[in-house]
């Protein structure tokens, strides 16, 4: 059994707005083991990207832990020694505004090199050749600008400066999502690769679930701030026991005759993703739930472990 | 054979920049028959949403020209039209749905006024003036056609009190009301979620069935096109590629670009992702004087280099447009 690298226990995040509290992340816990990756899905305002942000040090929780090789991270990312900030990289949905539209992309891969490394200006741009290299770029792109690069280029870029600081662990929010599938695909494997390559873990969020379930070992479905479903890929596909979690695979969009035979039997999706604002009572998903039950409405469900590493919250599968 | 409902022939839009000049569409064409759904697929950049915007003629005025080609909506050309006749076509025969209905709604009006305004004009064009009552009535039918739950207090609203789901709608909505001939729905569910896209999908196709409307699906998700359309065309740096009916296309692509497309999306059955299309989308100042897809092709042969491949007829109402299937 591989160790786990990052583990996250009960964490919480809420925002204190106009309109009230957001409960953006409401006690979520999982755990990612090493050189896995560790699928994070749901659809936009589940709280994925806070539950990643958390993580990094951008935001501070409001409760919970956050574990890192066994090291707490959860006080906020002033008291996170470098050497740890070093091995959490992340890379963001929006390559375009990601990086910095005033700088090359010498500079701006030169940056953490310089933050984290003590190497001299050639051996900077030697590595910066070097990871441009890695992701397969002409090293004169390190006298460009973003703008001159075309989407997919500027997202390897963004690779490039995760790996800069040889991280052991990398957050993948959304990397592909705003590129095109051949695009996508070349982007993937070559992260791939580099997990096997440098003994990477991921955690992986998106929503595009035929796109988890080529990559993750994993996968944990989020809804309203809490987990719904943890399994790993294959029984996550082939056995999916949360009715979110089925509507959502009867909702994917497939292009081949097996891939239909796979979904579940049409689960009309229904209704929006109620405001974090404003949850309802009970389980939160009972207000778009086609297996609804009188008790869905009043009592939030806990989590039931219905086969070893498959946990599902819902009153389906209580008693 | 009768007259397509719309149908393009040989169309080319070429773009004036400052570094010259940008040949974007060069000889795509393009049929849509009465009471047909047809999809259009390709990724960002080929042309997809220049070739929709060429049919409404609203192409950016200063830097579009359009040299050559033809679009011809029941027999008329659309580009030879006065600014009389093609208001006339906006207004009743064909609407478009845009990607992103945040734009494409007035954030400083309600809901409710924007549509009736559609209402107003449309019925206007076709002869008959409503009062502000009967205006309102339709409205509130309308969005009950689309399932927006309490039309009345809807209306009412300003589009950032509504989700983008329906917000998306609305728009639907807006383009129903003066499109009694063709919707173009222009990558209608890639800004929402996928349980939503999936609503807003299947939205569509009952509207369409129902009222006998033909719909050009554009999108770049694939598995949308395929669970909507009757036929696809494919799209590749603004030429048409490859045609053919649905199931056609998605078991047996032809065109080296298709099946590289189609191979790059990832599976639910698993088995990892395949490798995508090396290079990338010519540059459209300078584009290959053949077969635009011949610098990244894996099949390219010395006549690829210089011409450019009209449509080979593989049966079955399946065209591509590549040497490879010369007979």
């Amino acid at each position: 059994m591989a160790e786990e690298i990052l583990t996250v226990k009960n964490l919480k995040k809420y925002f204190i707005t106009a309109q009230g509290t957001v409960r953006a992340v409401d006690g979520v816990s999982f755990s990612v083991k090493s050189g896995e990756t560790f699928g994070l899905v749901g659809e936009s305002g589940s709280g994925k990207s806070t539950v990643a942000y958390t993580v990094m040090g951008i935001y501070n929780p409001t409760s919970g832990e956050i574990l890192f090789k066994g090291v707490n991270i959860s006080q906020g990312i002033n008291k996170r020694p470098k050497s740890l900030k070093k091995e959490l990289q992340i890379v963001f949905q929006d390559p375009g505004s990601s990086l910095n539209p005033k700088r090359t992309i010498q500079q701006t891969l030169e940056l953490p090199l310089k933050v984290h490394g003590s190497s001299g200006t050639e051996d900077c741009t030697s590595r910066v050749i070097e990871l441009l290299r890695m992701v397969e770029l002409p090293a004169e792109y390190m006298y460009r600008y973003p703008r001159e690069l075309g989407g997919g280029e500027k997202q390897m870029v963004a690779i490039a400066r995760a790996l800069a600081t040889s991280p052991s662990f990398i957050l993948l929010d959304e990397p592909t999502s705003a590129l095109d599938v051949s695009v996508q695909a070349k982007i993937m494997n070559m992260l791939m690769r580099f997990q096997k390559e440098f003994d990477l873990s991921y955690l992986f969020i998106t929503h595009n679930l035929s796109l988890m379930r080529n990559v993750a070992s994993r996968v944990a479905i989020m809804y309203l701030g809490k987990i719904c479903e943890v399994t790993s890929a294959s029984e996550f596909f082939h056995t999916p026991l949360h009715p979110y979690t089925r509507m959502l695979l009867s909702s994917i969009p497939v292009i081949t005759k097996e891939e239909e035979a796979l979904k579940p039997k049409k689960i009309a999706s229904r209704g929006e993703i109620p405001s974090p604002v404003n949850v309802p009572p009970g389980c939160s998903f009972h207000s778009r739930c086609p297996e609804r039950m009188e008790i869905c409405s009043k009592e939030d469900p806990s989590i039931v472990e219905v086969e070893e590493g498959h946990t599902v919250r819902c009153h389906l599968y209580h008693g | 054979m009768s007259t397509p409902l719309l149908e393009i022939k040989d169309l080319h839009v070429y773009f004036k920049v400052y570094e010259g000049i940008l040949k974007v569409l060069s000889g795509v064409d393009f049929r849509v028959e009465k009471k047909k759904k047809v999809g259009l697929i390709g990724e960002t950049g080929c042309g997809k949403t220049t070739t929709m915007k060429a049919i409404m003629r609203i192409l950016p005025a200063l830097s579009a020209r359009i040299p050559k080609g033809k679009i011809l909506f029941e027999g008329k050309d659309i580009l030879e039209m006065n600014s009389r006749d093609l208001q006339k076509v906006r207004r009743r025969n064909i609407s478009i749905v845009f990607q992103d209905p945040t734009a494409a709604l007035n954030p400083v009006f309600k809901v409710g006024e924007q549509l009736a305004d559609v209402i107003k004009y449309s019925r206007k064009e076709g002869g008959t003036s409503l009062s502000e009552k009967e205006i309102k009535a339709e409205a509130v039918r309308l969005l009950k056609e689309v399932a927006l739950p309490d039309p009345e207090r809807i209306m009412e609203n300003y589009p950032v009190q509504l989700s983008g789901g329906m917000r998306q709608r609305i728009c639907i909505a807006m383009a129903l009301a003066s499109a009694n001939d063709l919707l173009i729905a222009d990558e209608p569910g890639t800004s929402l979620d996928v349980t939503i896209e999936d609503q807003i999908l299947r939205l569509l196709k009952r509207l369409v069935e129902e009222r006998d409307t033909s719909i050009v699906l554009i999108s770049h998700a694939l598995g949308a096109v395929r669970g909507l359309v009757d036929r696809v065309y494919v799209m590749y740096a603004g030429n048409m590629v490859e045609v053919s009916d649905t199931e056609d296309l998605f078991s047996d692509p032809l065109h080296p670009y298709a099946r590289g497309l189609l191979r790059a999306v990832p599976k639910l059955t698993g088995g990892g992702i395949a490798e995508g299309i090396r290079g990338r989308i010519p540059d459209y100042l300078n584009p290959p004087e053949g077969c635009r897809f011949f610098p990244r092709c894996d099949y390219a042969m010395p006549i690829c280099e210089k011409n450019q491949p009209p449509f080979f007829n593989h049966g079955n109402k399946h065209e591509v447009a590549c040497f490879l299937y010369q007979r």
